[in-house]
């Protein structure tokens, strides 16, 4: 018996995708850890709350009646839960493009001056990345449940697969040149293998983000969209279907495991 | 036993890799990438037209058929453009010094700003540099290793050049052949791994 699991243990750690020699990976453990008890995030996700619950746009309405999923105003869990089809838009949305729908219809603020500035810089906070801070952190504990029911659900899942492995641009780069294999880095920075279960569990459950480096809370858009910067693409149209499906893949890759953000990364 | 071995190679396997079959979701995913993508700076939305090698290689998942690699492999490598003068080994100072930046067309970059090499990235090249990427075999003494005759200097500019001419479906760009680096840079980096002096070839 303690043959067998020392054996799968045996197996099982060359595809966590450590470099087990990598001492800055330790390091950056380690920092994690320390800062882990006071994540700047937090700040985020009470300026999200705040955002949330006061009347704003030419309706002059809360989110409070937002359907993320799980109901009218019922936020926890539902990121656990998210990308999901949603009945009244015929569509599948992640978190995002959810939030754009209620901002629009609730609120009647419009689309464009959301999506305008949909990612905070130094200057200027947005407001969009502030409510995902406020829900994504209203899931923290629980378990990635994300279904695959729906066709549309299905389809997205499949078309999203497809844009990972898409190949393209000036240097023939896809998602999947960096991450659909087990341990690789650039520079120092470990990359997830996308593709497994264990390696999408471990990114996707740690994002959204507080970016050190750039004192910034970042959410799951602003992540893919500088993937496809340095993939040396153009951009992604925010909340756009591409988005959305490429989400899908990940989030679905990552189910069963328990959800840890917003995290705190380098 | 074996159910174990199985269930470790079922969690550590791609769940996602084979590529399936269906071409209604194929025309689909096509659709929606070449919809759902906008200009920003210098990188346009023609970037995500493929060519026949990058549509190739996505959809047989970078494992194309062999008759079909080897035909591709042989137009690529008569595409490459070798220096008239002959020469192919530069100055490896300014090929390390090259292969250290990662600039280059992205949006944030700018039209005429200095492409880098990008090559610690993913290579290990100076025993110097501790930070280097692991997507790429090491370089690490790659002339100690291998002489630098003119078959072997030829051998790594083309490489450099168009490395798809070598292996079609490899992850490392074209450098050479879609105009990012030019040849006198091409020609430092084959020195930054041929020359005897370079660090890469030093303890």
């Amino acid at each position: 018996m303690y043959t067998r699991i020392i054996l799968t243990l045996a197996l099982a750690i060359p595809c966590l995708g450590f470099a087990s020699d990598d001492k800055s990976a330790d390091e950056i453990a380690k920092y994690r850890e320390m800062v882990s008890d006071g994540n700047p995030a937090e700040l985020d996700e009470m300026r999200g709350e705040e955002l949330w619950k006061t009347a704003a746009g030419t309706k002059n309405a809360s989110l409070e009646k937002c359907d993320l999923g799980k109901g009218a105003g019922m936020v926890k869990g539902a990121y656990a839960e998210l990308p999901r089809y949603f009945a009244d838009t015929k569509r599948v949305q992640d978190l995002e493009s959810r939030l754009l729908t209620c901002m629009t219809t609730l609120q009647g603020i419009p689309e464009a001056d959301i999506t305008r500035k949909p990612f905070s810089t130094t200057s200027e906070k947005s407001n969009i990345e502030g409510l995902v801070a406020y829900v994504v952190g209203q899931s923290k504990g629980m378990k990635m449940a994300v279904a695959l029911k729906h066709p549309k659900e299905k389809a997205a899942y499949e078309i999203g697969k497809r844009i990972f492995f898409y190949r393209a641009g000036p240097y023939d780069f896809s998602c999947a040149t960096c991450h659909s294999e087990n341990g690789r880095r650039i520079r120092l920075q470990d990359l997830p293998n996308l593709t497994t279960n264990i390696g999408a569990q471990r990114a996707y459950t740690t994002w959204p983000a507080y970016r050190v480096s750039q004192g910034l809370f970042r959410s799951f858009q602003w992540r893919i969209n500088d993937c496809f910067r340095q993939q040396r693409f153009p951009e992604p149209v925010f909340g756009s279907e591409l988005t959305v499906a490429l989400t899908m893949f990940l989030a679905a890759n990552a189910n069963d495991a328990v959800y840890d953000g917003p995290a705190i990364k380098r | 036993m074996k159910k174990i071995v199985l269930l470790v190679i079922a969690m550590c396997a791609p769940t996602a890799y084979a590529a399936n079959k269906d071409t209604a979701l194929d025309t689909k995913a096509l659709t929606v990438i070449q919809r759902d993508f906008r200009d920003k700076g210098i990188a346009k939305v023609d970037r995500v037209k493929q060519d026949k090698i990058q549509a190739l290689c996505t959809q047989y998942r970078d494992r194309p058929p062999h008759a079909l690699q080897d035909k591709l492999e042989k137009e690529q490598l008569a595409a490459v453009k070798y220096p008239a003068d002959g020469k192919l080994m530069g100055d490896w100072k300014a090929g390390e010094k090259l292969a250290q930046s990662g600039r280059g067309l992205t949006w944030t970059d700018k039209e005429g700003d200095v492409v880098g090499g990008n090559c610690y990235n993913c290579h290990q090249l100076s025993p110097k540099e501790i930070a280097y990427g692991t997507i790429g075999p090491s370089l690490l003494h790659f002339g100690r290793n291998r002489g630098n005759t003119p078959e072997m200097q030829k051998y790594v500019y083309g490489r450099i050049y168009n490395a798809k001419a070598f292996n079609l479906c490899t992850n490392m760009p074209r450098f050479g052949h879609v105009g990012a680096l030019t040849e006198s840079q091409i020609k430092d980096l084959v020195a930054l791994l041929l020359d005897p002096e370079s660090l890469v070839n030093k303890e």
